[in-house]
């Protein structure tokens, strides 16, 4: 009986010590990930709550105000709800006209049989252009009275938008931009559209599919999870919209240096103002980083909740031929 | 989950916020007494400045020189080119990398740097050295580098604004002095002003609230507008000033062509500090701008003669001709700097001895911000540069006064500018008063 209750005592004792063992190899393991993810990402979003609570200027010790800077972005602060509306605008409107013609111009260079590699360069070239050098760039093609753009509408008798110095055109002209810079996006497509197996294609063809149906049942169904990471990704981006927006109204507005004088972004009337733009403003030049934890909080949940409702429907997005 | 383990989440987020807090509190704010080094010991200190033009570089570096060969034993290790968001950040940083002593051209911030202490006071200095400020300084600009009592910043410069114009355009019109009155501006403007098909080949001035310095605060100098009461509210509602500016401004921008015409001819224009200003290029007739401008424009190598003049003052107030809005560079030392005093000699030196003021305004063509600088006759002064000394020296001459928001109820105030002048303001008093709530509500989250 002892010598039973001792065997079973150094038995559990062993499997104790393995099992620690393993628990701290485990760890030792995961360790690069933890420290990364505790140090980039736990104690930046854990602070940033616990600013956005607080009165702090970055200079003198922050001070709890409760929800103060909460009410005030929701019912106060003139920059907030122009900077959603825009983000907003630009997640739905930017990415679905990326999406389409990055898939658009994919699709077509697929299809050319001769001079692929010059198609492709061209479209690709633009994404490679630094994003201030290619905003300016659209500032003088769209300038409203000296822009080779307007002039040619002139030309061709239609009528000319004020482009970045008019408020109904400024975010249209900024998604040509974005549209224009789809080298990437078309660079992923044609991977995945040449990854469509051809026996499926063929196989159409025999049943006599149509163009249409031909793209509407199989390769949609094939390439599903890259419009799905397309999608994803150019939400983020958006929500991230920050350097074009900034450079477009700067220029646009008549301000690129400096007598001291200080400029809000936004021009024209707050329609290029977004919400990674006031997080900066508020924080860096307003010096209010309690507000401005509450305005990066808030675009933290609005990516999470982007990302979350379209991993939820990618069901239906990715669904068909691979079920 | 169990209760228990529902309990130690609790306790372990509230520890982990805890320990944030501390962390944080930690982190900031860290400024402390810095005041205790030996300005006669070897040193070198930090100097961040915002000019980059290559001769407002020479000049500041020629100052350094003299200033370096007056106290041998402080060396400064000069960085130009500096933004105010880079210069926030590295104060907030500290460290032996971020400056001793900052100057910036926006004082528009001296309300934010006073009340966050993220400048030292420089009063008890001024003492020491036994400097008398209110003899040193013009009163209207030591008004804009201090807050509540708090002289965080002093002058270094100084900028006055007035009308900067084109004679032989004045000459081929007809106009045969500057406008005095806004009438008078309003008309000269017009007869200046030549169209082409449905732009303008050249308009008499610019008057919308993006053309570069007709900002509303330079004309708002001009109605003798007062930004806040007695009690420290906004005023704008009260003040008929602001009301009689926004609508004489209006007013402008209809008989000069409409807001949308106008603003499709500024999209044209070139960079205000380039060579293809549009003053540069005949583009617009007259021009609200800084003292400056004339040399600027004789640099791009303009053709035609430039004349200077304060700018217009309304109908009703035509014995206050003269005066102008005033602004200028500030110097400060960092809070947080372990060499307060070596800081203090430099800050004293450039900004307080007579000869490096004029020399350095020599040097930038800006106005200078000594009194004895103002008057001395080594300044180097032009019948263009004489205008605008004129308007420094002007009693009725203002400035747009410090706040715990920085500049941020000018952001405001212009914001409502920018509506008004394109017609979409209906209630002018309404929105006068609703941005009154405004800058209130921001002035006091600020403090």
């Amino acid at each position: 009986m002892i010598t039973d209750t001792l065997r079973a005592k150094r038995r559990r004792s062993a499997l104790v010590a393995k099992r620690r063992r393993t628990a701290l190899r485990t760890l030792a393991f995961m360790a690069p990930w933890l420290i990364g993810f505790a140090v980039f990402f736990a104690y930046p979003l854990l602070s940033t709550v616990y600013f956005s609570f607080t009165k702090y200027d970055g200079f003198r010790p922050p001070v709890f105000n409760g929800l103060d800077n909460w009410t005030y972005v929701f019912t106060q602060y003139p920059q907030f709800w122009p900077a959603m509306r825009n983000t907003l605008w630009l997640v739905v409107v930017m990415v679905a006209c990326r999406v389409v013609f990055g898939l658009g111009v994919g699709l077509l260079i697929t299809k050319v049989k001769t001079g692929t590699g010059i198609f492709r360069t061209l479209f690709y070239l633009p994404y490679l252009a630094p994003p201030v050098a290619a905003t300016l760039s659209f500032v003088f093609l769209l300038n409203p009275g000296t822009g080779p753009v307007n002039t040619l509408l002139d030309g061709a008798g239609l009528p000319q938008p004020g482009w970045f110095t008019d408020a109904d055109w400024s975010k249209p002209a900024l998604t040509m931009l974005a549209v224009w810079g789809v080298g990437d996006l078309m660079v992923i497509f044609m991977a995945a559209l040449l990854d469509v197996p051809k026996e499926q294609y063929e196989a159409a063809e025999l049943d006599g599919a149509g163009a249409w149906q031909r793209f509407r049942h199989i390769t949609l169904p094939n390439i599903s999870p890259i419009i799905l990471f397309a999608v994803v990704t150019g939400v983020i981006q958006a929500m991230q919209y920050y350097t074009q927006p900034l450079v477009a109204g700067k220029v646009a507005a008549g301000v690129i240096g400096g007598s001291g004088q200080q400029f809000e972004p936004g021009y024209p009337d707050k329609s290029t103002l977004t919400l990674p733009q006031i997080v900066y403003n508020t924080g860096f030049q307003r010096f209010d980083y309690g507000t401005a934890c509450v305005l990066a909080l808030v675009l933290f949940t609005l990516c999470m909740a982007f990302t979350a409702l379209l991993m939820r429907r990618r069901g239906g997005l990715i669904g068909g031929g691979h079920r | 989950m169990p209760r228990s383990s529902r309990l130690s989440s609790a306790a372990a987020a509230a520890a982990a916020l805890t320990a944030i807090s501390l962390l944080a509190t930690a982190c900031t704010g860290a400024t402390g007494d810095a005041a205790g080094d030996d300005p006669a010991k070897d040193v070198t200190i930090n100097f961040w400045h915002g000019w980059s033009a290559p001769g407002e570089v020479k000049a500041i570096e020629e100052n350094i020189e003299r200033f370096e060969a007056a106290h041998p034993n402080i060396k400064v290790k000069v960085t130009g080119n500096m933004t105010d968001d880079k210069i926030n950040q590295s104060l907030r940083a500290g460290g032996d990398k971020a400056p001793d002593v900052v100057s910036s051209f926006t004082t528009d911030s001296v309300g934010k740097f006073c009340n966050s202490g993220a400048f030292a006071d420089l009063d008890p200095f001024l003492e020491k050295s036994e400097v008398d400020k209110a003899k040193v300084f013009p009163q209207s600009l030591l008004s804009y580098t201090s807050y509540q009592g708090n002289q965080c910043t002093l002058p270094l410069l100084h900028d006055a604004y007035g009308l900067v114009y084109n004679k032989d355009a004045f000459e081929a019109a007809g106009i045969t002095a500057p406008p005095k009155t806004w009438s008078e501006f309003t008309e000269v403007a017009q007869k200046l002003t030549k169209s082409k098909g449905d732009s303008y080949e050249r308009v008499g001035i610019m008057p919308t609230f993006h053309g570069y310095e007709t900002t509303p605060m330079r004309l708002a100098a001009q109605w003798g507008a007062t930004y806040f009461a007695a009690d420290g509210t906004s005023n704008l509602a009260r003040d008929p000033a602001f009301t009689k500016m926004l609508t004489a401004q209006k007013d402008l921008v209809e008989k000069l062509g409409g807001y949308e015409k106008l603003e499709k001819f500024r999209a044209s224009f070139g960079d205000e500090w380039g060579a293809e200003h549009p003053f540069h290029k005949g583009q617009v007739a007259m021009q609200v701008d800084g003292e400056w401008r004339p040399n600027m424009a004789r640099e791009a190598g303009v053709t035609f003669e430039i004349g200077t003049a304060p700018l217009p003052v309304p109908d009703d107030l035509v014995a206050d001709y003269g005066k102008g809005y005033v602004s200028g560079t500030i110097m400060g030392i960092a809070a947080g700097s372990r060499k307060q005093n070596a800081a203090w000699e430099l800050v004293k030196y450039m900004t307080t001895d007579t000869e490096a003021v004029v020399a350095f305004a020599n040097g930038i063509h800006n106005v200078p911000s000594t009194i004895e600088a103002l008057a001395s006759p080594k300044l180097q002064v032009d019948e263009n540069f004489k205008t605008f000394l004129d308007i420094a020296r002007h009693p009725k001459s203002s400035t747009t006064p410090p706040q715990a928001d920085g500049g941020t109820y000018q952001l405001t105030f212009t914001d409502l500018a920018y509506q008004h002048e394109k017609g979409a303001v209906a209630d002018l008093p309404g929105a006068l008063a609703r941005t009154d709530a405004q800058i209130d509500t921001d002035i006091a989250k600020a403090k």
